[in-house]
């Protein structure tokens, strides 16, 4: 397959996945900030929401203001703006249009359909439609592409890249998302009441996780242990495990025997998940360890473009 | 409008007496068929089929971009179904005409990159090769596989009377269309199978399969097993998007921008997620211009360094090849059949507009006071743009050409308004006669000339309209020839 191709299909999945994780943080921080919860307000609530989703430098630049306003506006419809919503789908299907030949019709016409919509959505449009209906249908959208690529593509090479965005994007956007929470919720009075319960909770929510965490655990919600679920659980789908587990045997799959480096790496990232015990991880500091995986991620695709000859 | 035409269903009419004509149930032979198809089939069965067929073009996004028009913007063309019908008979005489052309004109243009000799023959002047800007001296002494520069070639025929074909135009740098004419008979295909299987209509499904396998036989001495053949495009934004990413589909090989390329050690090779890949034969879709920018144009981003060096020696082929444009300029055409006699010693079976130069004297002053009258063309322009017909023009056009003649006579040729031939087609009113002509696409590698038979047919929507080229509203039919 050509590299260039290759690219576009990576990319076609990391703005996708982009798109939906841009929809989940807001629709929980808006969500949150509508709580009066002691030790948190609305706008500590965009402040993380804003430090989660990497603090672009674009965002300053342009004197926005840390309320809901602003910033619902910068991630969802602004054109201008290079981490919206709008912009990741618009890359998305920009990308999809350079696969026409690759990808089945099904994919084409569902990416084409989302951009349709979103084309000519502004900032009047969204507050008439409502902040979280719409956050809900860039998720389902992304749910619906995501369902078609498996069960209308080959499982093939151009398979495979697209995936290694998928997942690649989602675990570099769990561990920012962890990261960020257990900095800001660390001086948190762990006595107040249900204080944990809605800050976590509502970590939980962002990943879709929150019943999974019931389903887990069968108790109350503790930092550590929505630690563990979104770092080192295998069933968990938002997971960094789980995510490098997919990277690991989507790279397998493209490079065979071949023995690429990147697939070392990947393997490598696996192992460190893999074999990780939350109280460890959490008494040697979890930020450094996230900080740790983070820098992985990206030393991850920068090796990729290497072994596939791609400029990513 | 009373002019007289030759409907290719109903015979020699007018635009008036068409419904006469048609009533009168006097039916060509070959369209025998498709006339009882249409008065046995319900109007209504025809809505929904015309429905249908919308529906499967704009669903598998048979688009093109049309140029001047907004960015991005893609569009159908409309597609008639009502096919066009020609008989063996005809068929087997237009094939042989074609490939009787492009078998001269690929000597035409050895020649012309070697010795020359057809100048020296003075059968075409010197000055006409040295002043055309789409002769590239690049090209002079250089050697491509079996001498073939037009491996795929477009020849634009049109239909005046009965037993005459004119040649209207040739298409020998990267002619585009072939998809519509593959897509047009799927699409027919699948709508009434019926009244194509009682016809016994030439299949044309096979035409990637050639074009693969004429692309492979030109593949440099040098390439180990298997050539490797790539589909080279501009990228989505040109308006054949659609037909390159058909093609490199139908054939299995890589759709490649510029960009994928590169130059190594005298070879062309594309990055592949398993390491470079070499590339023996280009089939690009791209101009000469922009081919490489160390060569050509360097603003153009489309291109691949160093492509032109590595074309020459000799380490990769290109379909078609460099500077066949100087063969296909409409101040070339009038000396095809010329060339015909020349090197082949044959007479042409197909013949030419007749056409007057306006850069010689003679022939400039019958087109100036003749502009009511004639169709006048800009030798180099393409796609019925910068173009004068006479009949529909308003004096202050007409006075526009006289100075754009004037100014730069060997920039046009004129000719006759012709009555092209018409096929009944779907209209608003009804079914109408409406003007059409014929593209078929010639292939040609180390082993001769194929003709799929068929080729796009495409017709002018507009009531009396001469015009059938798509960016300027025409539309497709599907063509059939009979087998017998």
């Amino acid at each position: 397959m050509l590299s260039r191709t290759a690219e576009n299909l990576y990319w076609t999945g990391r703005y996708i996945e982009r798109a939906e994780n841009l929809a989940r943080v807001l629709d929980v921080s808006y969500r949150n900030a509508l709580l009066d919860l002691p030790g948190s307000s609305a706008e500590s609530e965009w402040r993380d929401a804003l430090a989660s989703l990497g603090s672009p430098p674009q965002f300053a630049e342009r004197k926005q203001k840390l309320d809901e306003g602003d910033i619902t506006r910068f991630f969802t419809v602004d054109t201008d703006s290079p981490c919206s919503i709008k912009f990741c789908v618009h890359a998305a299907r920009e990308n999809a249009r350079a696969l026409r030949a690759v990808i089945s019709t099904e994919m084409w016409e569902s990416i084409n359909t989302t951009w349709l919509a979103l084309s000519d959505l502004d900032e009047s449009g969204l507050r008439a439609r409502g902040l979280r209906e719409f956050l809900d249908w860039v998720k389902d959208r992304s749910h619906l592409f995501r369902g078609i690529s498996h069960s209308t593509s080959l499982h093939n090479d151009a398979f495979h890249f697209l995936r290694l965005g998928t997942f690649l994007e989602r675990a570099d956007s769990t561990a920012r998302l962890l990261d960020t929470k257990y900095q800001s919720l660390a001086g948190m009075d762990a006595e107040a009441a249900g204080t944990i319960y809605y800050a976590w909770g509502a970590v939980l929510r962002q990943a879709s996780a929150f019943r999974a965490y019931h389903q887990t655990y069968h108790d109350v919600i503790t930092p550590q242990r929505v630690a563990e679920l979104l770092t080192l659980r295998r069933e968990m789908p938002r997971s960094l495990r789980f995510c490098a587990n997919q990277v690991v045997e989507h790279l397998d799959a493209l490079g065979g025997t071949r023995d690429l480096e990147s697939q070392r790496l990947a393997g490598e990232l696996h192992a460190l998940l893999r074999f990780a015990r939350i109280d460890r991880v959490l008494s040697r500091g979890i930020h450094d360890f996230l900080a740790e995986i983070i820098r992985r991620l990206a030393e991850l695709s920068a090796q990729m473009a290497q072994d596939f000859l791609m400029t990513v | 409008m009373t002019t007289p035409f030759l409907d290719e269903m109903y015979g020699p009419c007018t635009l008036d007496s068409f419904a006469q004509h048609r009533e009168a149930g006097q039916v060509r032979a070959p369209y025998r068929h498709i006339d009882e198809w249409l008065r046995s089939t319900d109007q209504t069965v025809f809505d929904s089929k015309r429905e249908e067929a919308d529906l499967i073009f704009r669903r598998v996004g048979i688009t093109f971009n049309v140029y001047g028009d907004q960015a991005g913007t893609e569009r159908l063309i409309p597609f008639d179904i009502i096919p066009r019908v020609l008989s063996a008979a005809e068929w087997t005489r237009l094939a042989a005409g074609l490939v009787q052309r492009v078998k001269a004109l690929n000597m035409f243009l050895h020649d012309i990159y070697h010795g020359q000799e057809v100048v020296r023959a003075g059968v075409v002047p010197e000055s006409h090769l040295l002043r055309n800007s789409l002769f590239r001296p690049e090209m002079k002494g250089v050697d491509v596989p079996g001498n073939v520069y037009v491996h795929i070639a477009g020849i634009d025929i049109v239909r005046v009377e009965e037993g005459t074909f004119y040649v209207l135009e040739d298409n020998l740098r990267t002619p585009s269309g072939v998809s519509y004419m593959l897509q047009n008979r799927a699409v027919m295909m699948r709508l009434f199978p019926q009244v194509f299987a009682k016809a016994h209509v030439a299949p044309v499904d096979h035409y990637s399969q050639e074009l693969l396998r004429t692309l492979r036989s030109v593949a440099p001495a040098t390439a180990e097993g298997e050539p490797t053949v790539v589909v080279m495009t501009p990228g989505p934004h040109n308006s054949a998007y659609f037909e390159h990413t058909f093609l490199a589909e139908q054939m299995g090989v890589e759709l490649a921008e510029g960009q994928d390329l590169f130059v190594r050690d005298n070879a062309v090779y594309m990055r592949t997620t398993l390491g470079p890949r070499r590339v023996d034969v280009i089939y690009r879709r791209i101009d000469d211009d922009s081919l490489d920018p160390l060569a050509f144009r360097p603003d153009s981003m489309l291109g691949v360094p160093g492509l032109l060096s590595v074309y020459r020696n000799g380490g990769v082929t290109l379909a078609n090849a460099i500077g066949t444009g100087v063969a296909d300029d409409k101040s070339s055409y009038p000396y095809v059949p010329e060339l015909i006699q020349f090197y082949l010693g044959e007479t042409p079976i197909l013949g030419n507009v007749p056409t007057y130069r306006c850069g010689l004297e003679s022939d400039r002053a019958y087109v100036l006071e003749h502009l009511a009258e004639l169709v006048v063309k800009q030798t180099q322009g393409s796609g019925g743009y910068g173009m004068l017909i006479g009949p529909r023009s308003t004096r202050d056009e007409q006075a526009k050409f006289r100075e754009l003649i004037n100014a730069h006579p060997d920039g046009y040729i004129a000719q006759p308004t012709l009555a092209l031939s018409s096929c009944p087609t779907f209209v608003e009113e009804g079914i109408a006669p409406r003007h059409i002509d014929l593209r078929p696409f010639i292939l040609t590698g180390m082993s001769g000339s194929v003709v799929v038979p068929g080729g796009l047919t495409r017709v002018a929507l507009t009531r009396g309209s001469l015009v059938v080229n798509s960016s300027q509203g025409g539309g497709t039919k599907d063509t059939w020839v009979l087998r017998a």
